[in-house]
């Protein structure tokens, strides 16, 4: 019997033997390319992948392809596979390693942020599949750890397991068109592992992105490999739209997820890609994926909060989307998490709704998370780092509407009443570019706020924190 | 100065700010291959907003995406024209 995602026993090898009559499987990389039919009976790990056996694996790979070749190897090796993303940072690194229980490291370079880790076994590997005679066996049920980002910047690890991974998937029936695939998130987040997940079990091509590429390369590249479901956040599409080489696709699906996908992109896409269906994806690292929505509106019909799905139940509770799904992940790894799910089950995705009639929309998120392109910001880590400058008092941030990424960071800083009162235009203007410097320093790019304004007191609730959503 | 000019001034300063090395800034210069990314794109708007006063993209939903910095340039000299009575 052929493998199928309900055998929770199936590994991604199982898959590659289950596809291998698909023609032309190959997996495109910004700098090589590699046929999946090839790695079934191949190997990148140059002969070491037995030496994997049963470890706990930080994937730590700056290549998008190689890891995922690594990962269709390790799958059933490895005890526990750790996926790692280069925007990781290095002094975050031990903090994995630890709450992981990482014992071997598989990368595609020496690096020294690696090497300081003290982690002895270290595999090197390449996207160059050399055949081998034999494929080691696969006893284990591997557990997939994804990093997500915590309030205090270091990432948490959230632990799922293939078949979490794989749930909401369905493999395409028999006489359907073929599928080629393409992602502009990277493999080792939530939205893109879904996609690479697509391609393995259902024996489709994909073309992975790499973040130093200019997307014109990308859509280049897209268009010579004929492309036909792609997928990325809302801001990766915004972007997309202002190449010229947008219009040189021609998907069938465009599918949106990570960020909350408003009318004017749906729109948007609607007008450059009339043929395509357009698609927007609720999903999250933690939860699983809750629902797609395919009517081409913004938000979701209320009677998705009334009906199973798939599989998967959605509710509203304290004003917060509430999701239960065989989807969901396990378990945070490491000491001071709490569970991810309730008593009951579901999982509280802290995305605030606002019901209109029988539309469902999405109204930001009930702690304040501010999602940068689809990355979060934590406004308590940019504040903790504006606080440390000795001219600060108090300091909120808070998102502001933006036309390409969907939000930007700002702030608004109380300053101590030394400089409140009597300081001068000099030195406030001297305050803000050492602000500035402190958060370019202490955080990345992206959580740094664009904007800073002195503002003479910030509301507080009668809990006495900060009123976020004044 | 000019729209323009303030345009290109601040696409010059975030650039500098973000470390992202600038292609010369010509009226043909398509806005993808400018050296700036989304991130860089989503703070300009931002500051031109506060040299400007105003922030075409969001007034107008549907605004056509711009490609070259001409198109770019005359979306902001659009949303400054005054509206006639």
């Amino acid at each position: 019997m052929p493998p199928s995602p309900s055998q929770r026993n199936a590994t991604l090898s199982d898959w590659l033997r289950q596809n291998q009559s698909s023609p032309n499987w190959t997996f495109w990389g910004a700098h090589a390319s590699a046929s999946l039919n090839m790695l079934a009976v191949g190997s990148v790990f140059a002969g070491r992948i037995a030496e994997l056996a049963g470890r706990s694996v930080l994937l730590a790979t700056a290549d998008q392809l190689t890891a995922a070749l690594a990962l269709i190897e390790l799958d059933g090796v490895a005890r526990r596979l750790t996926l790692c993303a280069p925007d990781v940072a290095p002094e975050h690194l031990p903090a994995v390693v630890a709450d992981a229980e990482v014992d071997a490291i598989v990368s595609d370079r020496a690096a020294p942020e690696h090497e300081r880790l003290g982690v002895d076994l270290r595999a090197i590997c390449s996207p160059e599949i050399q055949p081998t005679e034999t494929q080691p066996s696969r006893p284990y049920r591997t557990e997939w750890i994804l990093l997500t980002s915590g309030t205090t910047g270091a990432p948490k690890a959230v632990m799922h397991s293939l078949a979490s991974l794989t749930a909401a998937i369905k493999t395409r029936g028999i006489g359907e068109p073929a599928i080629i695939w393409a992602t502009f998130y990277d493999i080792r987040r939530y939205g893109g592992l879904q996609i690479f997940l697509r391609a393995v079990l259902g024996g489709a091509p994909l073309v992975l992105s790499d973040s130093k590429e200019p997307v014109g390369q990308f859509l280049a590249r897209l268009a010579a490999h004929g492309v036909t479901h792609i997928t990325g956040t809302p801001s990766h599409w915004r972007r997309a739209l202002w190449s010229p080489a947008a219009g040189s696709i021609t998907p069938r699906y465009v599918r949106m997820s990570g960020e909350v996908a408003d009318q004017a992109i749906i729109d948007n896409l609607r007008a450059v890609y009339p043929h395509a269906k357009i698609g927007h994806a609720y999903a999250s690292t933690e939860a699983g994926v809750g629902f797609h929505v395919d009517d081409e509106r913004e938000g979701f019909p209320a009677n998705f909060l009334r009906e199973t799905r798939d599989g998967v139940e959605i509710k509203i509770e304290g004003g917060s989307l509430c999701v239960r799904s065989p989807g969901a992940a396990a378990r945070y790894l490491g000491k001071g998490h709490g569970a991810i799910a309730a008593d009951d089950g579901f999982v509280n995705t802290g995305d605030v709704i606002i019901m209109r009639g029988e539309r469902c929309f999405f109204g930001g998120r009930a702690g304040g998370v501010i999602n940068v392109g689809g990355s979060k910001v934590h406004p308590e880590e940019v504040e903790a780092v504006i606080n440390r400058h000795p001219d600060v008092r108090l300091s909120l941030v808070r998102p502001k509407k933006n036309p390409i990424t969907g939000s930007v960071v700002i702030a608004e800083v109380v300053l101590a009443d030394s400089l409140a009162g009597n300081g001068t235009d000099a030195r406030k203007s001297e305050v803000k570019g050492e602000i500035l410097a402190l958060c370019r320093e202490n955080l990345t790019q992206f959580k740094v706020p664009v904007a800073i304004s002195f503002v003479p007191s910030l509301a507080m609730t009668n809990s006495g924190k900060l009123a976020r959503h004044a | 100065m000019s729209i323009k000019l303030t345009i290109t001034t601040e696409m010059e300063k975030v650039a500098k700010e973000y470390n992202r090395t600038l292609a010369p800034l010509t009226d043909d210069l398509i806005l993808v291959d400018s050296g700036l990314d989304s991130l860089a794109f989503a703070v300009l708007v931002v500051r031109l907003e506060g040299e400007l006063g105003v922030d075409p993209f969001s007034v107008a939903e549907d605004a056509a995406f711009p490609v070259t910095l001409r198109d770019f340039v005359a979306v902001y000299e659009n949303a400054a024209k005054p509206v006639a009575a």
